[in-house]
């Protein structure tokens, strides 16, 4: 890139400075974006741990957080691409639509929950609940994640490098895990499942778009639901 | 919800600046409860001395006179006033006449803790105010706990306030709520431990108490905590010379640690720690549900 042009993209960059400026004007300004918009590049410095951080993005906006920050960073992001450069605190990307987002350091209870699209990647570690009930969205974890991750999660990938807390999968529906390292234990009517081609190619491609490089496919082991509890069955009321 | 902050100094030359690290890290946690604030702090202990942390409705009344009717009772005593709190400093020896002297000359006045080195302030209101009502700023100590309150166990009150603390130089701060604490307190009672209010927090606080009286260091009191308290906790806990954070098995309290060579520090959020310094380089992790984490000065020495 010449001197000229990487002016010229510093120039179309807005930078949030949190520390001098409410919260509020931040997101105001990525919701005011009308679509086809050039200016798209956000950069916002002193997070500071603050709360709802690049919420209710709904244009391809590209918001860079140099920072660590609270609760519920990205949520409901539909179409952004969102990177902290820190840590997260709980419900990161909680409810996406659709999007990216990327969290440098760790990231804390329920990340990606409930989200029905986009890719969220933790390039540390994920606290408990990460997944839960997710119902569409791909969640690539480079580290570890806690107990009762993917709880009743619906649709999705959530794909972990690293392993697995407690009662992985509680009650899952159609959620696909894949897990590199230990599972502490399985939740109820969560079971190992055969890894078949197509599931070697939708996890090659997750691990691609993650930037996970010299880990293969096959290192991974499936779960997923073994469809026992998708209707009240009496003989089940003891895993209930 | 609540907000808890607690902070054990490694390095003295900090000791001077706890007050006003602390009372920061609470401030910053105002928004997770606005109906009580607390902290304890654990400052410079004095050979041979000892002191109590009292509370008074009126001040005014009780706190007149109470240098010399202390000494009229046969109490040799200084007090310094705070406010509504009152620290009274005696020999060591004589700390446990404090009580049953305070019972028949001042019976309105509460004690909010004794110890050695324990200072415990608490009052109704925002932690900015309960801070600037004591100037915890100027404090200085090796470490200390503070709490800002979102009710939802027992009332509103400045005996409902965290920290609590049950034992000589003990306090604990909760997040969370106990389902347990009523056959728990008949238990402790039993055992001989006497309750102030009906707050479940308390519960925790004696049942450590009578733990470490049975000989068990904080460490291994909060491991059987894991086993015998049932509920919602993250609990930050400080001994004479301890710290210690434990959080029940479903870790929905959410917690945040920090630490360097010059400290380890606990915030509800990571809010709570982004002006100690040096936080840019520190060890920042979740503590892990179920986990015991506690640090010991008289260890590390």
């Amino acid at each position: 890139m010449d001197a000229s042009v990487k002016r010229e993209s510093l120039e179309a960059m807005r930078v949030f400075d949190l520390a001098s400026t409410p919260l509020r004007e931040l997101n105001s300004a990525l919701h005011a974006i009308a679509p086809g918009t050039n200016d798209t590049n956000f950069e916002v410095v002193n997070p500071r741990g603050s709360h709802a951080v690049a919420v209710g993005i709904d244009q391809p906006v590209t918001v860079n957080v140099r920072g660590s920050v609270g609760y519920y960073c990205a949520g409901m992001n539909d179409g952004g691409t969102v990177t902290v450069h820190g840590s997260a605190g709980p419900g990161v990307a909680e409810n996406m639509m659709s999007g990216t987002v990327v969290i440098e350091g760790d990231a804390s209870q329920y990340a990606g929950a409930t989200g029905r699209g986009g890719l969220l990647v933790i390039k540390g570690n994920a606290a408990s609940r990460c997944g839960i009930s997710m119902k569409g969205i791909d969640i690539v974890v480079h580290g570890s994640i806690g107990h009762m991750s993917a709880f009743m999660g619906q649709s999705g990938h959530l794909v972990v490098l690293g392993d697995a807390g407690d009662a992985l999968g509680d009650s899952l529906y159609e959620a696909k895990l894949f897990v590199r390292g230990s599972v502490k234990s399985l939740g109820a009517d969560c079971i190992e499942k055969e890894m078949r081609p197509e599931h070697l190619k939708k996890l090659a491609e997750l691990l691609d778009r993650a930037g996970v490089k010299n880990v293969r496919p096959e290192e991974f082991k499936r779960y997923g639901s073994a469809r026992k509890l998708y209707n009240f069955n009496i003989d089940n009321a003891d895993a209930y | 919800m609540c907000g808890i902050v607690g902070l054990f100094l490694k390095d003295s030359r900090l000791e001077p600046q706890l007050g006003q690290l602390l009372s920061d890290m609470l401030i910053t946690m105002t928004d997770r409860g606005p109906d009580s604030a607390g902290i304890a702090i654990y400052g410079p202990a004095t050979d041979g001395r000892a002191k109590v942390t009292i509370q008074s409705a009126k001040p005014a009344v009780d706190f007149a006179d109470l240098e010399r009717d202390l000494a009229e009772a046969g109490l040799p005593a200084r007090v310094a006033i705070k406010s509504t709190h009152a620290i009274i400093s005696v020999a060591a020896a004589r700390l446990a006449d404090v009580r049953s002297v305070l019972a028949s000359i001042r019976p309105d006045v509460r004690v909010m803790g004794s110890g050695d080195s324990v200072e415990i302030y608490k009052e109704i209101g925002l932690p900015k105010d309960v801070v600037a009502r004591f100037d915890a700023r100027s404090m200085s100590g090796t470490h200390g706990i503070g709490h800002t309150r979102m009710a939802t166990e027992s009332a509103v009150t400045t005996l409902g306030a965290h920290p609590f603390s049950t034992g000589s130089d003990q306090c604990l701060v909760h997040n969370g709520s106990l389902s347990n604490h009523n056959n728990l307190r008949r238990e402790l009672i039993r055992e001989g431990m006497a309750f102030e209010t009906q707050n479940d927090s308390e519960v925790a606080a004696a049942y450590l108490t009578a733990e470490m009286a049975k000989g068990k260091n904080l460490g291994e009191a909060l491991t059987t905590a894991l086993d015998d308290l049932d509920g919602f906790f993250t609990f930050v806990v400080g001994t004479k010379s301890g710290f210690g954070v434990v959080r029940d098995p479903i870790a929905c309290k959410p917690a945040v640690m920090a630490e360097t060579d010059q400290y380890v520090a606990f915030g509800s959020e990571y809010r709570a720690l982004v002006n100690l310094p040096g936080i840019e380089d520190a060890r920042v992790w979740e503590p892990e549900p179920a986990t015991v984490y506690f640090w010991d000065h008289e260890k590390a020495a």
